[in-house]
């Protein structure tokens, strides 16, 4: 399963990029596959603030629905409209064009205690 | 192969060919030229997003790609132009409905056909778990169509629906007798009505005591979803429990989340693993001692009657699932009734109106208002009375000592059919089950990397509906089994055989399971695309520009 | 034993297997002190017996009378052709289609029935049914709260008593509220009520439901009414009798969000209450907040069209504590009676059935009003009308000894109404007969001499 060197990962497998202090943020190839089709997801509106660890939004595949967790602190910026009309990017493309949210990080620093992709390819080869 | 499955041998006339053929072309999108030969399927929402999609000849036309103008048939005589004089121009439909136009032979004959696409009880074993889908006997179908059954008005004055109201009473009376419960009322639709009517009585009882404080309700990790999904509707936050390693609820972990803060506990017993819960006795306990009240999911019932009465064990409150233990009819998804049964505590907040006898033998309908500490009307009238006629002929004519003898037969089948899959499927609770039982493909997966849903799919093409797969959730590449009383041995017998060949099948030709089924009418479906880009009716059809004759 | 195929060999030959003596070694899993010993029923019935005793409970119900009697449970004609379908074994013996490639006659008829009702309500997206028209309408206010986020929700008085009973029990799980909206004396509700109770900022309102015909059997303002609820942010919800759509302006197209109604009327048979049928139908809009399955066209790995239960996430079995609805066995059977009487009619027969109730309705209210019996309100109505009556409840008794049941006496459901305490509710329907009118308005004119 795809591991992208560079991004850091939840242990509920969102992935994030950062970049200064924005950070994007989706669920890892492995989710994905986890999940099956994804046929629907529900992202916030701009502007909400997330604590590490909450909710923000749900995935649902065909025969599964799961929730989507903050990796990190922050404020939504942007999410992504296209998975309104396609969710099956979430499949074909979970790091590239399957991305959920732009967060403005309340602290970058944060993003350390996130696994890296080594630890997270361990997560998944334990479970 | 053993099929029993119908194949779609018929050939298809001309016509429907024709029409068959056109559903071949691509449907043009939004705002193209709209499907106006009443032939071409519905671009639907997912046409309103200009996208193009195939779609492949049809097994059996749509009832509009058979609709002509003009043709019908006279049920009712016709009224003329000046019937609508008195209503108001703006209160009116402008054009007619755009219903289908047919006459009668073509109605039957795509009912028909349409029927030989399904699979039933009676077409074949549909082991089902969770399910009970046992034979339903025809005399209850009988019984429920007589007319004085079948047309009278619910609104009727009592002293018009004496038989009714018998019959209504004495049910509640036998599924009293049957549960240990105090009363009953049989006006839920269906399992997760009466649930949902169960936790409004739990809530209004809490309340009747000012224990307002109660705001959860605990489930095992086990529970069927309607249990934290009604939870959540009256109002409750819903607490999981996990399982032991002997697949009964952990008495530790139940004693660990029970407090002040829960409201009730729901379980499922014998569980949805098809095991009677052996810590009940020290469950209950621990519930009531918290002060809560225990919630039985009665799904599972059609293994223990005449053994185990969940109202006299120390249950507050359960629903009975009429289509799975007592017979009737699932319907291709319902109706069902979920009648619910309630210990001394629970019975002033019944739902309304309750069926009432006096003393010289005639029967009435409580009045609104008569009993205010009732949660209230859960429904328009008294429940879903054809259905419960055919429960009541269903006890009646076993009586005691038969409904004693179903579940012994119905816990004996199951037992011995999980014996015939031992060797070929992992049994991860190896004691002995009741009604239902749950095996794992597990081990087989990792070797052959065929999942339960090939498996499940491969029975298909030996002649069987396959069992629940997936469920319980805890259960890995679950496939929960109930194969009811009503099937002979030899029915058993031969899904043992087609299961355990399946199992070979997957260490031979694992390929072939994952194409599976390929003896239907269709195979597997593009189940994503359905959900991603949803196309829920048709469209334009023939007929709609139609002016009604004058 | 009744319905099982075993024979003591068989019996025999699986306790064999099991390596065990009796049945019982089964059930020692329940503890002691926990186990039943038998049942206390009656004897067992043959065949039979059974069909004597239940042929005679069936005989003391009465069905022979006059019936004007309608309030949401409509007598009509059933084409034959509907029992004849919903009886056979493939279609009522099957269970939901989770396997779609056995199940294509049950899908099929659910999106056949969805199609139908969309045509007949205006709307895009149809429940495959919920219990009946009370149940539909309490989960329409409850989809106004969700898709709104708002907590209350404004229904006219003039909707089925009952119905609104049971979503005031549907909305106690909640810190929900639900407000009458009051009635005008012409009997439809009244919108500049409706507009005060809207302009409550502090309170901001879900939705606002009203029914179409009224309980009243009066035609409301249905277009100024959504305008209303739009305007202040909330959903409009039509609660519908289904036969009168194929006269009356379909919900789709007077801004309705929801329709919610009573399906009974489509070809089921009033059975003293169910099972009936509940629609629920909505714009694309809110096809994620509609409870209930649904059935979508899709084509399988050949490419041929096939149809199958779709966004199945929403539901109860895969969402559990977040699921719309717990719903999960609904009214299948009744919405493939809908589907056959709908296909058998087609739209001509359809509007015929509404208008032959709406002439017979005339003629009833005609020869009633000769027998001193006016009709209690101004407003324009289709096929059901309330007349006044003094001492009602009496007079409705003594027509039953006459052979007449006169519809529904108003004091049940209005103890507190002065007016409508005295007054009847009566429907007329494409099989009353003139000689029933005519019995009826008899009797009543001899009870009032």
């Amino acid at each position: 399963m795809d591991v992208p060197e560079d991004l850091r990962y939840s242990d509920d497998h969102e992935w994030l990029r950062l970049d200064g202090e924005q950070g994007v943020v989706g669920i890892t190839a492995y989710a994905a596959d986890q999940l099956g089709d994804v046929v629907f997801v529900e992202l916030p509106a701009a502007g909400t603030a997330l604590a590490p660890r909450q909710t923000f939004g749900v995935v649902e595949s065909v025969k599964a629905v799961s929730d989507l967790y903050a990796p990190v602190a922050g404020e939504v910026e942007e999410v992504n409209e296209a998975l309104v009309e396609r969710p099956e990017l979430v499949n074909s493309d979970p790091y590239g064009e399957g991305w959920m949210l732009k967060l403005r990080l309340t602290d970058p620093s944060a993003a350390a205690n996130l696994r890296d992709a080594s630890s997270y390819r361990e997560l998944t080869e334990a479970g | 192969m053993t099929g029993t499955l119908q194949q779609p041998g018929r050939e298809l006339n001309a016509e429907l060919e024709e029409a068959a053929h056109r559903n071949e072309l691509e449907v043009p999108a939004e705002g193209a030229t709209a499907a106006t030969d009443g032939k071409q399927p519905a671009p639907g929402p997912a046409g309103d997003r200009g996208e193009r999609r195939a779609v492949g000849p049809s097994l059996q036309p749509t009832l509009n790609e058979l609709s002509r103008p003009g043709r019908g048939g006279t049920v009712v005589p016709h009224a003329g132009a000046e019937a609508l004089n008195s209503i108001p121009e703006g209160h009116r439909r402008r054009v007619p409905a755009a219903l289908p136009e047919l006459n009668e032979p073509e109605v039957i004959r795509h009912f028909v056909n349409l029927s030989h696409l399904n699979y039933a009880v009676d077409t074949g074993f549909y082991p089902l778990g969770s399910c009970t889908m046992k034979f339903n006997p025809k005399i209850n179908e009988w019984a429920a169509r007589l007319p004085g059954f079948a047309e009278l008005h619910p609104l009727v004055p009592d002293e018009l629906a004496q038989g009714t109201l018998a019959l209504l009473h004495e049910l509640e009376g036998m599924l009293a007798e049957i549960s240990g419960m105090q009363a009953v009322t049989l006006q839920p639709a269906a399992g997760a009505h009466g649930e949902l009517t169960g936790i409004l009585m739990v809530r209004a009882y809490h309340r009747s005591r000012t224990d307002t404080a109660r705001t959860q309700v605990i489930v095992p990790d086990s529970s069927h979803g309607t249990n934290p999904a009604t939870a959540s509707m009256a109002g409750y936050t819903t607490v999981t429990v996990r399982s032991n390693e002997r697949g009964g609820v952990d008495l530790q972990a139940l004693r660990a989340a029970l407090g002040p803060q829960t409201a009730a506990v729901m379980l499922t017993n014998p569980s949805t693993l098809g095991l009677f819960e052996e810590g009940i006795v020290e469950l209950l306990e621990a519930v009531h001692q918290a002060g809560a009240l225990a919630y039985m999911d009665g799904a599972n019932l059609n293994a223990v009657m005449g053994r185990f009465k969940p109202g006299a064990a120390g249950f507050d409150v359960m629903h009975f699932n009429v289509h799975k233990t007592f017979s009737t009819p699932h319907g291709g998804g319902g109706p069902g009734a979920g009648p619910v049964g309630v210990g001394a505590i629970l019975k002033p907040f019944l739902p309304g109106p309750r069926v009432l006898r006096d003393e010289e033998g005639s029967y009435r309908l409580e009045g609104d208002g008569e009993r205010p500490t009732s949660i209230g009307r859960v429904r328009a009238y008294q429940g879903n009375v054809g259905v419960l006629v055919r429960a009541h002929a269903y006890i009646s004519a076993h009586g005691g000592s038969g409904l004693r003898q179903v579940s012994e037969d119905a816990v004996l089948a199951a037992n011995y059919l999980k014996s015939r899959l031992s060797s070929a499927y992992s049994i991860p609770f190896d004691r002995p089950c009741k009604h239902e039982f749950v095996a794992t493909a597990a081990p087989l997966k990792r070797e052959t990397g065929v999942r339960t849903l090939d498996i499940a799919k491969r029975l298909i093409d030996y002649g069987f509906h396959p069992p629940t797969i997936y469920f319980p959730l805890i259960v890995e590449e679950a496939l929960l089994v109930e194969p009811t009383e009503t099937e002979s041995i030899e029915t058993l017998d031969a899904f043992a055989e087609a299961l355990n060949s399946i199992a070979d099948e997957a260490r031979q030709h694992p390929d072939d399971l994952k194409a599976a089924p390929t003896t239907t009418p269709v195979r597997r479906l593009d189940e994503a695309t359905a959900a991603r880009q949803p196309d829920l009716h048709w469209h334009a059809m023939a007929g709609t520009e139609t002016p009604c004759p004058s | 034993m009744a319905y099982a195929p075993h024979t003591s060999a068989d019996r025999a030959r699986m306790l064999g297997a099991l390596g065990i003596e009796s049945v019982d070694a089964l059930f020692d899993d329940i503890p002691s002190s926990a186990r039943a010993g038998g049942l206390d029923l009656p004897e067992p019935l043959s065949e039979l017996k059974l069909a004597t005793r239940l042929r005679a409970l069936a005989g003391r119900n009465r069905v022979d009378l006059a019936s004007f009697l309608g309030a949401g449970v409509y007598r009509h004609y059933i084409p034959a052709a509907v029992d004849q379908i919903i009886s056979r074994g493939e279609f009522y013996t099957a269970y939901t289609p989770y396997q779609p490639e056995i199940s294509q006659g049950t899908l099929q008829t659910i999106y056949e029935y969805q199609s139908l009702l969309a045509a007949l309500t205006g709307l895009d997206v149809v429940s495959a049914s919920h219990y009946d028209g009370a149940a539909a309408t309490a989960e329409a206010a409850l989809m106004t709260i969700r898709s709104t986020r708002r907590q209350r929700v404004l229904a006219s008085r003039a909707i089925h008593r009952h119905y609104l009973e049971t979503t005031a029990t549907y909305f106690e799980g909640g810190d929900l509220s639900l407000e009458e909206i009051p009635t005008l004396p012409d009997g439809t509700t009244d919108l500049g009520a409706l507009e005060t109770l809207l302009a409550d900022a502090e309170r901001p309102v879900a939705g606002v439901l009203l029914g179409q015909p009224n309980a009243f059997g009066l035609l409301e303002p249905m277009v100024e009414a959504a305008e209303l609820a739009h305007r202040a942010g909330a959903l409009f919800v039509a609660v519908v009798e289904p036969v009168s759509l194929a006269v009356l302006a379909p919900p789709g197209e007077y801004g309705a969000d929801i329709c919610a109604g009573e399906g009974q009327p489509l070809g089921i048979a009033p059975q003293y209450g169910g099972p009936y049928l509940g629609i629920l139908a909505s714009t694309t809009a809110l096809v994620r907040q509609i409870p209930g399955r649904l059935v979508g066209g899709t084509t399988d790995v050949d490419g041929r069209r096939a149809f199958v239960m779709t966004m199945r996430a929403r539901e109860q079995d895969i969402r559990r504590e977040r699921a719309a609805s717990n719903i999960c066995t609904n009214q299948a059977l009744c919405a493939l009676a809908a589907t056959v009487y709908l296909a058998t009619l087609g739209p001509h027969g359809l509007r015929d059935v509404a208008a032959l109730g709406a002439v017979r309705a005339r003629e009833l209210e005609a020869a009633l009003a000769g027998a001193g019996a006016q009709r209690l309100h101004d407003a324009p109505y289709l096929s059901e009308f309330c007349v006044s009556v003094p001492d009602a409840e009496r007079v409705h008794a003594a027509l039953l000894d006459r052979g007449v049941l006169a519809g529904l006496p108003l004091a049940r459901w209005y103890p507190d109404d002065p007016v409508l305490r005295d007054a009847l509710l009566v429907c007329a329907t494409e099989v009353t007969t003139s000689d029933e009118i005519e019995r009826f308005a008899t009797a009543l004119r001899e009870l009032r001499s």
